[in-house]
């Protein structure tokens, strides 16, 4: 029962970690309707900026949380600049291709940055050591936990009460009521890939903090996807649950049915799995509106 | 594209032909012969790039049925030529089979695997699609991994030296005609399903899903069908690739080359036999210019440079294909040929 209990609490610590990430890839989606494939490299970058600006540079993780931050939006705005805005108007293939490409773009980068090596900053972030029961919390996953509850609150409050997130909400619901209106799109579009980068980096930073950077946190964009089709691709909520569902149902199915499996390894394709499922039987996801084709 | 000027079709089979002018058969000829005198003055290391490609042009014609024409998008065509490979390697090293019958096999097997997860495109298109087909390269390489015991799990798996009757394929340059013969023959299959009742189908559904059902085109049997095919052609390339290094490895299917093939379809473009031809040989020259350039770069500024240049150097190139030639090579080169139509006199008079 402590096995897993303990599994389920780090489970939900790293499903939150998931629907972080998994909610910058949601945004860009509803905003702009571009499937970011390379969600999962702004995670490794941020993994490898948050060792740049803590071990190299030896900022306080004050200070160095805002400098990642700013590189993040910087990077988001130039992809947007230069990859995406060419991409308007052209057919689902080109633009996936386009995020795929850039994904390569920016594990190239990284690799020559930082030479695709493995990067420990591990006990540099705040440590909160707690313990209920026999269950112990680990200190980064909860630091995870709280810094992706604060980010997912501010988003929150940002869809509601302003003024751009009105227009992002706008731009989601009906691109040429908004243009209509005289709101910019394009801002719209740029915005949310300021947020969607910022919100990676953010991500693999929480996730550099417990495991290091290498060249593997880029899979966790992979993961991300199978929380965002298991949440419905076009609802923030969905994608916080189902992160929560997913990274429990891993760490549970994982530590549970490994030992049995020759090969192990089953935390890596467990996502695919829930993919593949949610997919065959209930392609819009748990929350996610069922789209209705009519000609 | 119009034709040179001077061509004229009498009759139905002759507006149909494959080969309209005589230039055209000369040409495809030509070519055929240059392959075939090939390995008389090349090196070693042209063979096997020449031998790489001929796989490749086999893989990527598969996918070009299954995106380029039906539309159905898929990122995990290195899993169906695992598929392909795996099974042909384990008919022969551990069933003793031929490699003439186990190559076949290996295709059609693959091509069940294609049809297997192909059933999620009866109900999802787009983005969903391509998460199910990553899902079906990961999941499949997972399995690979997990029948450890008839597939040699992550240690791989020897495979014999294949013959074909009395004759031994182990030269380079036997494999290089025998590869050759096998895209060849693929590039005319793959020419002619296009041309049939199903190719046309194919086209219906990806223009327009709807207005092709509505027509009466079977959505279910012929998104089956594209898939079945496409993933046909990989399994014999994945064949292939496992009887030419004659050891069997999940590190032969890297997700990423399921990536590559769908880059070499958009370099190439799509929809388009010479498309696809195109889009292998540029970016297998492009492999080719990263491995020549990337010790010197590695020297020269820092040992991770090379291999950040040929991630770089690939996502670069396909972005610059998206943005500025989206209709690939093949739409160059007919302009290319369209600007000869009248040549020498500069000037064509509209219509």
């Amino acid at each position: 029962m402590t096995f897993f209990l303990q599994l389920i609490v780090t489970g939900f610590s790293q499903g939150m970690i998931y629907a972080l990430i998994a909610i910058g890839f949601v945004i860009i989606l509803k905003c702009s309707e571009v499937f970011n494939i390379a969600q999962g490299h702004f995670v490794l970058i941020g993994g490898y900026l948050g060792w740049t600006f803590l071990v190299p540079l030896g900022l306080p993780i004050w200070a160095a949380l805002p400098a990642a931050i700013a590189t993040a939006a910087i990077m988001g705005l130039l992809i947007e600049r230069l990859m995406l805005r060419p991409m308007i108007g052209q057919p689902v293939l080109a633009v996936v291709m386009m995020t795929i490409a850039l994904s390569t773009v920016l594990g190239g980068l990284a690799t020559l940055l930082w030479g695709a090596e493995y990067k420990a900053y591990h006990g540099l972030l705040p440590t909160i050591t707690m313990r209920v029961g026999s269950i112990s919390i680990p200190s980064e996953s909860l630091i995870g936990l709280i810094v992706s509850v604060v980010c997912v609150a501010i988003l929150m409050f940002v869809f509601r009460y302003t003024k751009i997130g009105l227009a992002m909400r706008a731009t989601a619901e009906d691109l040429q009521v908004v243009q209509s209106v005289g709101i910019r799109a394009t801002t719209v579009y740029a915005v949310s890939w300021v947020i969607a980068s910022v919100v990676g980096v953010i991500g693999g930073i929480l996730l550099g903090g417990v495991s290091g950077a290498n060249m593997e946190l880029a899979d966790v964009g992979l993961k991300a996807f199978a929380v965002v089709l298991l949440g419905g691709t076009n609802s923030v909520g969905g994608a916080i649950v189902a992160g929560i569902i997913l990274g429990m149902l891993e760490n549970v199915a994982a530590g549970y049915l490994d030992p049995l499996l020759p090969g192990g390894g089953l935390a890596q394709v467990f996502p695919f799995f829930v993919m593949i499922v949610v997919l065959v039987f209930r392609p819009h996801g748990l929350f996610g509106l069922a789209h209705i084709e009519r000609v | 594209m119009g034709l040179r000027t001077g061509t004229f079709h009498e009759n139905y089979a002759e507006d149909m032909a494959v080969f309209q002018t005589r230039l055209q058969w000369g040409a495809s000829a030509a070519l055929v012969f240059l392959l075939c005198i090939c390995p008389l003055f090349s090196s070693d290391r042209m063979l096997t790039i020449l031998t790489t490609i001929g796989i490749a042009v086999i893989s990527v014609h598969g996918l070009n049925i299954l995106t380029g024409y039906c539309g159905q998008i898929s990122i995990g065509h290195s899993g169906f030529m695992a598929v392909g490979g795996y099974t042909s390697a384990i008919l022969c090293a551990k069933l003793g089979w031929p490699f003439w019958a186990a190559l076949p096999c290996g295709a059609v097997a693959a091509g069940i695997a294609g049809l297997l997860f192909g059933l999620p495109s009866l109900k999802i298109k787009g983005f969903y699609l391509i998460m199910a087909t990553i899902a079906a390269q990961f999941i499949i390489i997972w399995f690979i991994i997990q029948l450890r015991g008839i597939t040699g799990g992550t240690d791989g798996l020897l495979v014999p030296k294949p013959m074909l009757g009395p004759i031994a394929l182990s030269s380079k340059t036997n494999y290089y005609y025998l590869v050759m013969i096998f895209a060849v023959l693929a590039t005319i299959t793959a020419h002619n399903i296009v041309r049939t009742r199903a190719g046309r189908a194919f086209i219906a559904i990806r223009d327009n899903d709807l207005a092709a059902e509505v027509m009466g085109v079977s959505l279910w049997s012929y998104k089956l069908q594209a898939f079945f095919i496409g993933c046909i052609y990989a399994g014999a390339a994945g064949s292939l690739l496992i009887h030419y290094v004659r050891f069997a490895s999940i590190e032969q299917f890297p997700f990423m080359d399921s990536v590559w093939y769908l880059g070499m379809l958009i370099v190439g473009g799509m929809g388009n036999t010479a498309g696809a031809i195109f889009g292998v040989i540029a970016l297998k020259l492009l492999d080719e210019l990263v491995t020549i350039i990337g010790p010197v770069l590695a020297a020269a500024v820092a040992p991770q440079a090379a291999a950040s240049l040929a991630l770089i150097s690939h996502g670069l190139i396909i972005i610059i294909f998206l943005i500025f030639e989206p209709r690939g090579l093949h739409h160059r080169w007919e302009m290319i040929k369209n600007y000869f139509r009248l040549w020498p006199f500069s000037h064509e008079a509209l219509e």
